[in-house]
């Protein structure tokens, strides 16, 4: 090494030290936010409820319709802020494992394969229990995942951008297309599965909450400790190999925890679009490239994001609400199409 | 074949507002080989997209026989001007002959039919590349360097008298790009057509063209015969890296050796 | 001087025109073919003799009605929503040299159910109003992802993902309208975007006619054109191929021979689509695709309304038909686009 380079990596060792204590900052200000956040989403809704009735439904009173309001607002919170973190995290995730900068949930047709499953399961086997609906979930989401990777990386090149952005829509279309033709000669479901096919947290209940609650925890910590392994990959999988990683192995566990969190995620929710897209681009822009900070960080943004999400679709449409999975998809359209139009076009 | 002028005159062009020619003044020789080299990013291949109209200039014109080709017909420039670029897309499936007849598209109207007069260029063509073999061939099916000649082969059908090539020599190994200049050098000679093309070898470039274009910085840095140009001065400003130039034993032309930090005696030391 | 090459090279080229004129000679016999069976043969069975006694004007009880009134609109309006959908598909698809550059996927029929699902369900209104209004739309989604992607010009690549991207935004639209929807218009915008031929009438072929004339005839004489933009843009424009100007004349009339067909039968999924690979498959790449393209996708919507009105136990519209058909192929040819790197 010559003595040019070693100064400055020492000079770079002190730049990482002051922009870790930034990071922090950062993440501090993103958990004041979601804390924010999360009392203004048990506090507002459609109706208006006076600040002693919210005090006393906190408390666990449920005598009023107020009260009730605001009980009904406690697990759609927690169930936000889940998915959020779940979404955003995977979408960090799916990102880093295919370094590519249109990954997402939603575009690569992993929430559309959990719809598929859960849909084809509701209509053909007729599916009830909570946990059904997960496994179902999980396991769409999965095969979904590995199909569009499949096809996406046949062919020279392996998986570009380009390549895998239109597999994944493809895919998307071509199953929404199924759900279609599933759902519609069964008027008996029809309904409900329109209404679960938007995306929305509304409605939610600890009965259905606490279900997931296993299968994220897994998936959040398989993700978070995935971060090293990201790390290698994002330098090409021949510069990881050479590092010492385990290419595939890297890769599987990684999507091993992504998987489960947008299986999950939707079997509870529906699909929410466009989340897992938006939410690491921003998170990059605030603390670089880093996985073991991005993860987290995502994670956290997700939650604020969507929990930002939902309570905007409960005031702008008052006295309606508008399901959060359209609000993502109304802000992070734009956001793919800014994104895509920063590229260059060689590069897609 | 007729002789044609084409003079660039104080061109200007970019991309996304970003200039990359500038100010840039050049008469393309008639009826001879010209080579436009020069370092990674300094304006060759926009250079040779403004000659053929694929970028519009913001600044200055192109002349073909005095008229800008910005205002002239499509298709009746593309009868006198052709271009090879340097990624065209085969469609899937068609075959050696089709794809050559392509070369056609200038010379016919909406609802001329096809005549002898173009199943003799597209034969000539063939012909030309020693591509006729290959004729019923799918083009998907052919390797790098019998398919660089079928492109060529379509270029050549369009009989323009002027033809400019984009890097017509990436990705074939040495054998093939020798192959695909003296296909180049044979056209010249016995068409007269004009070839400009974009060299990254600057060997080749002295070895084959009858003038050379060294450009930088978006401007014409040196023009003329490759012994004029060929300098180890002009290494160092255009490429800079200093070098040796020689005497090439083969063909007489200049012959670039680069010198480098290990250049010189000492660098083979760990050779056994 | 006679030379034996030139010979041999003209009987191969005329070889490859005799192939395609065949492919198209049997396309255009099917497309007949099935017409006149779904005429004749239904729920109930009409005699080829009887239909032909109709279509010439006869009266003839109870068959004229079958046959008249209820059949041939259907096949009719069939057939010509199908070639309007094929050719405009097509169009698109050779443009931008890749089969998902299909105004299914770019967002062109979504900004068109987008429009028809507001204007049934937000504004109330129905019959051509909504049609009109859907076209518009149609053409307005078309220019701004056009506009959108670009930069430098247009790039093909970055059109089709603007278009996904502007694709998901319109879906998302038509969801949050269809949620908050009473329950009967919400019937009427379902029923609109699947896609049917139910309740043809024969005077709604007037529009696509008129659309087919016109816009039609434009594509085709981009015939050569389109057929040189395959070679990619770069050597079109090589070839004296002004790219930016045709692109502009084949989107604004492929766009309104697919809003039209749109406006009377909705948005029929996949048959923009699935009507080019098809045909490119059946003629083998010799020569231009935009006629067998063009018939392909009559053919499609005419088999797809019969197996779901009369072969399926219970009736489906048209769309769920092509949509649950067009799925897997779909998946197939992205598998096969992305292995060979190539375009149709």
């Amino acid at each position: 090494m010559t003595a040019a380079s070693i100064q400055s990596s020492s000079r770079g060792h002190s730049v990482a030290a002051r922009s870790n204590r930034t990071r922090g900052l950062w993440l501090l200000v993103l958990v004041a936010m979601l804390g924010l956040l999360a009392a203004l989403s048990v506090t507002t809704g459609t109706r208006d409820v006076a600040w002693p009735e919210i005090m006393a439904a906190l408390g666990g009173a449920q005598e009023t319709i107020g009260q009730a309001a605001v009980a009904l607002r406690m697990p759609r919170t927690l169930l936000a802020v889940l998915s959020g973190a779940a979404l955003g995290l995977a979408g960090a995730i799916m990102q880093g494992v295919t370094r590519n900068p249109l990954a997402d949930p939603g575009i690569l047709g992993v929430n559309m394969g959990a719809s598929l499953a859960v849909v084809i399961g509701v209509a053909w086997f007729g599916i009830t229990s909570a946990h059904a609906y997960i496994w179902t979930a999980i396991l769409g989401a999965g095969g979904a995942a590995v199909f569009v990777y499949t096809i996406g990386s046949l062919g020279r090149g392996g998986a570009t951008p380009l390549k895998l952005a239109l597999a994944g829509a493809a895919t998307s279309v071509a199953f929404a297309s199924l759900v279609i033709a599933i759902v519609l000669p069964r008027g008996d479901i029809a309904g409900g599965i329109q209404a679960w096919q938007i995306g929305g947290v509304g409605g939610a209940t600890y009965d259905r909450v606490v279900p997931v609650l296993p299968f994220l925890g897994v998936g959040f910590a398989i993700s978070l400790l995935s971060a090293r392994k990201l790390n290698s990959l994002a330098l090409g999988d021949d510069v990881a190999a050479g590092l010492g990683e385990h290419v595939a192995a890297a890769r599987g566990m990684a999507s091993l925890g992504a998987i489960l969190l947008c299986g999950a995620t939707t079997a509870v929710c529906g699909p929410i679009g466009f989340l897992g897209l938006v939410v690491p681009h921003l998170c990059r822009t605030l603390i670089g490239v880093d996985h073991r900070w991005l993860l987290p960080f995502s994670a956290v943004g997700g939650a604020v994001l969507l929990l930002g999400a939902d309570i905007l679709g409960r005031i702008v449409a008052r006295p309606g609400e508008i399901d959060v999975g359209i609000i993502t998809a109304l802000i992070g359209a734009p956001f793919f199409i800014w994104i895509v139009r920063r590229q260059r076009v060689r590069e897609l | 074949m007729t002789d044609h002028s084409l003079v660039a005159t104080e061109l200007s062009a970019g991309y996304d507002g970003k200039a990359i020619l500038e100010g840039l003044n050049l008469a393309i020789p008639s009826g001879r080989i010209t080579a436009i080299v020069g370092a990674n990013a300094c304006g060759k291949s926009t250079f040779l997209r403004t000659l053929s109209r694929l970028l519009t200039p913001t600044k200055g014109h192109v002349l073909l026989d005095g008229t800008s080709i910005h205002r002239m017909p499509a298709r009746q420039l593309a009868r006198t001007l052709g271009l090879l670029p340097q990624a065209p897309i085969a469609p899937e499936g068609i075959t050696v002959a089709d794809l050559v007849s392509r070369g056609r598209h200038p010379h016919k109207s909406l609802f001329s039919r096809w005549t002898r007069t173009d199943d003799e260029a597209v034969d000539g063509a063939l012909a030309a590349t020693k591509t006729f073999e290959l004729a019923e061939r799918p083009v998907d099916e052919l390797s790098g360097g019998q398919r660089q000649r079928v492109w060529i082969a379509m270029a050549l059908a369009q009989e323009t008298d002027i033809l400019l090539l984009d890097e017509p020599t990436t990705f074939l190994d040495i054998h093939h790009q020798i192959e695909v200049l003296d296909l180049l050098t044979d056209l010249n000679r016995a068409r007269g057509t004009t070839v400009v093309m974009v060299l990254h070898d600057l060997n080749l470039a002295a070895r084959y063209a009858d003038d050379l274009v060294a450009m930088a910085g978006g401007t014409i840095h040196a023009f003329g015969a490759p012994e004029v140009v060929l300098t180890d001065q002009m290494v160092r400003e255009v490429f800079g890296l200093e070098s040796r130039i020689i005497e090439d034993p083969v063909s007489g032309r200049p012959m670039m050796l680069p010198i480098g930090r290990h250049g010189s005696a000492g660098a083979g030391a760990n050779r056994r | 001087m006679p030379s034996p090459t030139i010979d041999r090279l003209a009987v191969n080229r005329r070889r490859r025109a005799r192939r395609h004129s065949i492919a198209f000679g049997l396309l255009l016999a099917l497309v007949v073919l099935l017409f006149g069976f779904t005429l004749s043969v239904g729920q109930s069975i009409v005699a080829p003799m009887d239909v032909l006694r109709v279509l010439s004007g006869e009266p003839i009880p109870g068959t004229s009605f079958t046959v008249g009134q209820l059949r041939l609109p259907r096949a009719v309006l069939s057939v010509l929503a199908g070639v309007c959908f094929g050719l405009g598909g097509v169009a698109f698809q050779i443009m931008l040299r890749n089969p998902l550059a299909s105004p299914d996927i770019i967002g062109i029929t979504s900004g068109a159910g987008a429009a028809a699902v507001f204007a049934i369900v937000v504004l109330q209104m129905s019959g051509p109003a909504v049609s009109l209004l859907a076209v518009g739309a149609g053409l307005g989604v078309a220019l701004l992802v056009y506009g959108l992607s670009f930069r430098n010009g247009v790039g093909g690549t970055r059109l089709i993902l603007v278009g996904i991207g502007v694709s998901a935004m319109l879906q998302s639209v038509i969801a949050y309208i269809l949620s908050a929807a009473p329950s009967w218009s919400l019937q009427e915008a379902m029923r609109w975007l699947t896609g049917s031929v139910n309740g043809a009438q024969l005077q709604q072929a007037l529009p696509l006619l008129l659309a087919l004339a016109v816009f039609g005839s434009v594509l085709l004489s981009r015939t050569r054109d389109l057929e040189a933009l395959r070679l990619g843009d770069d050597m079109a424009s090589a070839l004296g191929v002004r790219v930016a100007q045709t692109r502009m004349l084949v989107i604004a009339s492929a766009v309104g021979m697919i809003a039209a067909a749109t406006a009377v039968t909705g948005p029929i999924a996949f048959v923009a689509f699935l009507a080019g690979p098809i045909a490119a498959r059946i003629t083998r790449s010799n020569g231009s695709l935009l006629l067998p393209a063009a018939l392909v996708g009559g053919l499609l919507v005419l088999v797809g309304d019969y197996v779901g009105q009369v072969v399926l136990p219970s009736r489906y519209p048209v769309g769920v038909i092509t949509g649950a058909l067009g799925a897997p192929y779909l998946i197939f040819l992205i598998v096969r686009v992305n292995r060979t790197g190539g375009a149709l």
